[in-house]
């Protein structure tokens, strides 16, 4: 049976990662296998409910019936009724089977005893992703956006917060759907099996630029979590003589920040390690300095509606900016 | 008061009755009529105009999501074509043209001169009309709503939110509330009131028990967001902080409201297009429907369990496990009904002798496409795996599976089987053949990809994707289904507009139907029935041939009430008459009572006071014209004798 669901998962995408990296019937952690068996169990039923259907549909149409005779037909009007009362057993049978798997389901998920090895408050903004690391050590805390690191096979309990309108973080090849809603914080866990990007997406519609909020899992070894944690916390240095650096001061620090700077603003993402980052404006472009000289001049034009306004700086000190940022690993 | 039974209708009677029930001619009698067939047609004619409004939204945004990346449409545009899109299908086409078909035919089928409040109905339909220009007044403006069709807080909130666009969809939501609720209300009345003697509950076709059970849902549910919008509006524009958090209100209260009118709402829309299945289904298999008891209990069954399942649309939002599991237990029982629909008409196609007319093709159509509807509803039910499903391209193939597969079909197919009653004359058969079959197709390429994509994880609303997500092809097939299914459309459309003109000439059976509308001459006399029937079966015209009872309806004879305009009340269950009600006869207060809605709402809208009052003022003395008693030339209610 599971060769078969993966034939024909493959033959349709459904569960290849590299096809489909939103595809949730390809998990990639305990959650997302366990609501993907579900998946694969109901679709299952449901096609077969569907060819069932459709046979008795096209059997009933084009059975042969006894020579015509001019009354109405009709007949034992008992006799059928039993086709109502077996097909309606049939799928309560069905349905009761299905309610006892997805509560069963919903219990695992949800099941929290094990204690989380990390816990990340994650905030959506329009239209991007603030995430903070918590630690005992409030020195050792940090936030950054757009992207979270994971150590790979450590349960993750994320702390979910919205600054503005409902959203919906979902990784879909880890977990399933929770919205950030204001005034409210919910809680969910993301573990990863194996190293590996994972994307994840908003899901509810939060305005122009809904589509436009993706954000990455990067699930890694936990020796190589520990070093990319240590190199977090490292705080850039004022240097008078970098022009990238006074640009971005004078430019950016508004609403951007990098720690140990003084630029502490808060309304767009935290830039302090941008140059590590896969995506720019959480994934409407490949972070490349080509791409982010692009989007520094045409915000507007890449993610219309988006709060950055395109900037008209000057060529060489977008160049120099950019320079600047791609550095910041 | 005369109360003559003749064996044949004498020709004087059928004179004064044709006077007494005509409607004036000419703008005032087109303005003022309260005839419940013209109001029918005028709400499918307007339905259809909507829809293809809907459509070609839709058709915009099918092609900026053919490939991945395109930027052919702003994201502001896309956002309030999908809203508009959505509001326009489910609040301006699927319900009104369901009460388009009932408002010609409930008087009909039921054997009855008209609805029970016929100046009510023409309101419903005035108000409706007005509601939606009110809708469209925005689009050119760039002002139309920009949310979706169920604009959840804070998105909708003035600082998120601060242009007009919003106070359309919530006053809109309002104003078009008053249409529906009056509009029930009247179905109800109706039902209770206005049948032939005879006509018990146990006689009634299923499309009335299925309009019945919505309109009794639409009296508890449509509350439940007027209230809502309201709510909404008094935050935007006094202050009031229902929904702001910062002042002690909560999001989710708005989903709750939303989404308790709007899960049953969903019902009220494809339980009379179910009924109509019901009724027509059969004449084609040339037998009666299996099971008329629980497939009526099933309809009755399905909207009660409807008004428990509303939080399955809200199974992301964080609510506790155990409160989750109860609605998804409650979204799975709410199948069972359906599956005794569904076994209902396999039954009857099984046992019948089907005649493959267009109708017939439409419905058999619609039992495929309400199953696969139903197995996506039967997924998205189950809380743990719609934690995936939700708000990806799923539900959308689920929606439209719903709305399209179990409103669209058979909506298109009613309208190939009663269009002889409407106008007299029958659509083209071949003509009719192509369109199922362009439809069925075009519907089936551009919505069956959509669970694929969303199954890969396609989230909705969004006016573009990313290449490299595996979601383009489906979309380009998507989107030439799209316009496939749009042909279709057309192709009806052409159908209708040349069988107007030369369609072949209807007597007034021409299926050889069983129920009470086709004993009438086609289209029917503005006083329906000559001799209001008495009936004695649920298949007056087939009693002959299937011999259920000893008794037989009367048809030809019976009360002619042929002085004054006036037609019989009956008891609530049995249906014995008790009364006789004196109708309206033709008036202007509807109209211009929802023209003074309309400036009470447009006054709201652009907060100009003195519009609201002086609109307020007019539907004021409105209503003090309308219910002041009209002296009748005889007493409101007498016994009936004989």
């Amino acid at each position: 049976m599971k060769r078969l669901c993966a034939a024909i998962g493959a033959a349709l995408s459904l569960g290849g990662c590299e096809a489909a990296p939103l595809g949730y019937l390809g998990p990639a952690g305990p959650a997302a296998r366990v609501l993907a068996s579900l998946g694969w169990g109901l679709l299952i039923i449901s096609a077969v409910v569907c060819l069932i259907v459709l046979a008795l549909l096209i059997f009933a149409m084009a059975r042969r019936r006894p020579p015509e005779d001019s009354t109405l037909g009709g007949g034992n009007d008992r006799a059928a009724i039993r086709w109502i009362i077996g097909g309606a057993g049939f799928s309560t049978l069905v349905l009761l089977g299905a309610a006892i798997w997805t509560l069963w389901a919903a219990q695992t998920v949800t099941n929290a005893s094990t204690p989380a090895g990390l816990t990340i408050d994650v905030t959506g903004h329009q239209w991007w992703w603030e995430a903070r690391y918590q630690s005992d050590d409030r020195s050792r805390e940090f936030t950054t956006a757009d992207e979270l690191v994971i150590p790979v096979g450590v349960p993750v309990q994320v702390n979910l917060r919205s600054n503005d309108v409902i959203h919906t973080f979902w990784v879909p090849r880890l977990a399933g759907k929770t919205d950030t809603i204001p005034g409210v914080t919910n809680r969910t866990r993301i573990q990863a099996d194996k190293p590996g990007i994972y994307r994840g997406q908003c899901s509810e519609y939060c305005g122009l630029e809904h589509a436009h909020m993706a954000f990455f899992v990067v699930a890694v070894a936990r020796d190589r979590f520990n070093a990319w944690w240590d190199r977090q916390l490292q705080a850039a240095t004022y240097e008078p003589s970098n022009q990238g650096q006074q640009v971005f001061l004078d430019k950016c620090a508004a609403c951007h920040a990098v720690r140990g700077l003084s630029a502490g603003g808060i309304l767009g993402p935290d830039l302090s390690h941008f140059g590590s980052r896969k995506t720019i404006g959480a994934g409407a472009l490949e972070n490349t300095p080509e791409n982010l000289a692009y989007w520094i001049d045409h915000t507007q034009i890449v993610k219309p509606g988006a709060k950055m306004p395109s900037l008209d700086l000057p060529s060489d000190q977008v160049k120099s900016v950019v320079d600047y940022l791609e550095r910041l690993k | 008061m005369a109360m003559p039974f003749a064996e044949s209708p004498p020709a004087r009677e059928r004179d004064r009755l044709l006077e007494t029930w005509e409607t004036a001619p000419g703008l005032y009698g087109w303005l003022a009529t309260v005839d419940h067939k013209r109001i029918g047609i005028r709400y499918m004619c307007t339905a259809f105009f909507f829809l293809i409004a809907g459509g070609v939204e839709a058709l915009a945004m099918r092609v900026q999501l053919a490939e991945a990346n395109l930027h052919l449409i702003s994201p502001d545009a896309y956002a309030q074509l999908f809203s508009m899109h959505a509001i326009t299908m489910i609040f301006l086409y699927a319900l009104p043209v369901l009460s388009g078909f009932s408002n010609f035919l409930w008087p009909l089928l039921l054997g009855s001169r008209d609805m029970a409040f016929p100046r009510v109905n023409a309101l419903s339909y005035w108000v409706y009309l007005c509601a939606g220009v009110f809708f469209y007044a925005g689009v050119p403006l760039g002002r139309a709503p920009n949310a979706g069709w169920f604009s959840f807080v804070p998105l909708t909130s003035k600082p998120y939110n601060p242009g007009l666009n919003i106070d359309v969809f919530t006053l809109g939501i309002i104003f078009l509330g008053i249409s529906t609720v009056v509009g029930s209300a009247n179905f109800v009345v109706t039902l209770l009131r206005c049948r032939a003697p005879g006509m018990s509950v146990n006689r009634l076709p299923i499309l009335v028990w299925g309009t019945l059970t919505a309109s009794v849902a639409n009296l508890f549910a449509v509350p439940a967001v007027s209230l809502a919008c309201f709510m909404l509006w008094l935050d935007r524009h006094f202050s009031t902080n229902f929904f702001t958090v910062s002042g002690g209100g909560q999001t989710l209260l708005w989903q709750h409201l939303f989404w308790a009118f709007g899960h049953p709402w969903v019902y009220a829309l494809v339980l009379p297009a179910m009924g109509i299945v019901s009724d027509a289904l059969p004449v084609f298999c040339r037998r009666p429907l299996v099971g008329y008891t629980l497939v009526a209990i099933s309809t009755v069954a399905t909207m009660l369990i409807g008004f428990g399942v509303w939080v399955h649309h809200m199974f992301a939002t964080g609510l506790p496990v155990v409160a989750l599991s109860f609605f998804s237990a409650a979204s799975f029982v709410i199948a069972i009904p359906s599956a005794i629909a569904v076994f209902a008409w396999i039954a009857t196609i099984w046992t019948g002798r089907p005649r493959f007319d267009t109708p017939f093709l439409f419905f058999a159509g619609f039992v495929l496409l309400f199953v696969i509807g139903g197995v996506s509803g039967f997924m998205t039910a189950s809380v743990a795996l719609d934690w995936q499903l939700t708000q990806t391209y799923f539900i959308v193939a689920h929606i439209h599976y719903v709305l399209l597969g179990m409103n669209v079909f058979p909506v298109v197919g009613g309208i190939y089987y009663w269009f002889p009653k409407f106008t007299g004359r029958i659509l083209d058969e071949r003509l009719g053949k192509w369109t199922f079959w362009v439809m069925f197709v075009g519907f089936n390429l551009a919505f069956f990809p959509m669970h694929i994509v969303g199954l890969i994880g396609m989230p909705r609303r969004v006016y573009t994707y990313p290449a490299g997500m595996g979601f383009d092809g489906y979309n380009l097939a998507s989107s030439i289904g799209a316009f496939i299914f749009a042909f279709g459309t057309l192709l009806l459309l052409i159908n209708i507009v040349r069988s107007l003109q030369s369609g072949e000439r209807a007597g007034p059976n021409p299926w050889d139907a069983p129920t009470l509308e086709w004993s009438t001459p086609s289209p029917p006399p503005p006083y329906n029935f000559l001799a209001i029937p008495i009936v004695a079966s649920r298949h007056p015209l087939w009693e002959d041939r299937l011999k259920e009872t000893d008794e037989r309806s009367v048809l030809a004879s019976g009360v002619f009430l042929d002085e004054g305009k006036k037609t019989l009340g009956v008891t609530a269950l049995d249906a014995e008459a008790d009364a006789v009600i004196s109708m309206p006869g033709d008036s202007l207060l509807p109209v211009i009572l929802a023209l003074a809605i309309s400036l009470v709402f447009a006054g709201m809208l652009v907060t100009n006071w003195w519009a609201v009052g002086l609109g307020a003022a007019v539907v004021l003395i409105t209503l003090f014209l309308w219910t002041t008693p009209v002296v009748a030339s005889g007493p409101e209610r007498e016994e009936v004798r004989g």
